[in-house]
């Protein structure tokens, strides 16, 4: 359902201000999205302060260093450092990301970091991901075969291999589905851009053999249709994939097999 | 569907904090405009039952549309209707699967907008 205010309990407060480092010359403003399941209070943005003299380039390098020298209890997943991984993807400067590979160089003025947007907040920076990964589940991303297999690999022609390209290296760091205001709205029953792509990863696998009961299952005024291609996913997709394109493909797809 | 708010956990915020980009505002104004277009039809509806009803009545319609109120009402309409024509085709151009390619939607989007200001102190220079 459309609600464009935040409900009582999300509204966000204003946090705390912690100490300057001491020495430092060059330094960084932090303006990051704070809340504790403990204390049962609203959320608040709490304002860091960091030595850019003595961080590394990238926000997650700030994080790490803020949570090391300065605050602790300063919450986030990570992992692997260098966007493979996708556990690292928040709301940096307006939009969503993956904190590893998002240069500070690219923004200008405070840093400001929020949990990915319109999701369920299980502490500081990170977000319940678990509706997210059963949508995944529920366009079975995997290879679905009737004829007997074969006696070595499935093989697939080059072209055909061709194809997987721009969607196969999707990490699922779901920056595309919540950067969707129809994902946001209707993110219950629309399965959102991240969830799509991955179900036409599948439709237009030459190997695969489920593609009309992939087809059945997205046809639905909800499931897919609620794709108005506004592009915000395209647009902020970390691994530069552009899921619109994939779900205007499934569109297509759609129409073909009427007429 | 999974259970996604297990105790008080907050929603994180959304519309307060997005940086919308170019292909969201051109997609959010296609609704706005096809919306307040309803209200424009509806005048000229209005205007059209005042004629066929009787000369007093129209002359309050026609005096209402016609004002300077009316102009700008009449006006913006036209700037709606030439929006949402083009952002229809954009959809069109979009449903062949061409054009979703970032740089080509963003220059889809800017001749949106563009093209119905253009086309718009076109028309109302004509008419």
């Amino acid at each position: 359902m459309v609600q464009f205010t935040l409900p009582k309990n999300s509204t966000i407060r204003k946090g705390k201000t912690w100490p300057k480092p001491e020495g430092a010359k060059n330094l960084r403003t932090f303006r990051i999205y704070r809340w504790d399941p403990d204390t049962g209070e609203n959320p608040r943005v709490d304002t860091y302060f960091v030595d850019m003299d003595t961080c590394g380039p990238m926000v997650l390098d700030a994080l790490i260093k803020i949570k090391n020298e300065i605050d602790p209890t300063l919450t986030f997943r990570r992992s692997c450092r260098e966007g493979i991984c996708g556990s690292c993807a928040m709301n940096i400067d307006g939009g969503n990301t993956l904190a590893c590979i998002f240069g500070m160089d690219e923004i200008k003025g405070d840093v400001k970091i929020y949990p990915l947007p319109h999701m369920p907040v299980v502490k500081d920076l990170i977000p319940d991901l678990t509706h997210f990964y059963a949508q995944h589940a529920s366009i079975m991303p995997w290879l679905e075969t009737k004829t007997q297999r074969p006696e070595h690999e499935w093989r697939q022609s080059i072209e055909d291999r061709k194809k997987l390209d721009g969607l196969y290296e999707c990490v699922m760091c779901a920056s595309c589905s919540t950067s969707c205001p129809s994902y946001w709205w209707n993110g219950d029953r629309y399965l959102g851009p991240a969830a799509l792509l991955h179900a036409y990863r599948w439709i237009i696998d030459s190997r695969d053999e489920a593609t009309g009961e992939r087809l059945d299952d997205l046809e639905d005024p909800f499931k897919l249709y609620r794709c108005h291609t506004i592009m915000n996913c395209a647009k902020t997709c970390p691994k530069g994939l552009n899921p619109a394109k994939a779900i205007a493909e499934i569109k297509r797809m759609m129409v073909e097999r009427h007429v | 569907m999974a259970d996604v708010n297990r105790g008080n956990r907050p929603l994180s915020p959304h519309l307060q904090i997005y940086r919308m980009p170019l292909t969201a505002i051109t997609s959010i104004l296609t609704r706005i405009t096809g919306n307040a277009l309803i209200v424009g039809a509806l005048l000229i509806v209005w205007w059209l039952l005042a004629a066929s009803s009787s000369p007093e009545y129209f002359a309050i319609a026609d005096g209402v549309i016609t004002s300077w109120f009316g102009d700008l009402v009449m006006t913006l309409s036209v700037l709606a209707l030439w929006y949402h024509t083009l952002a229809g085709v954009r959809h069109l151009i979009w449903d062949t699967g061409r054009g979703l390619d970032l740089p080509t939607a963003e220059k889809l989007g800017w001749a949106c907008l563009i093209g119905s200001v253009v086309l718009t102190v076109l028309t109302v220079a004509i008419v």
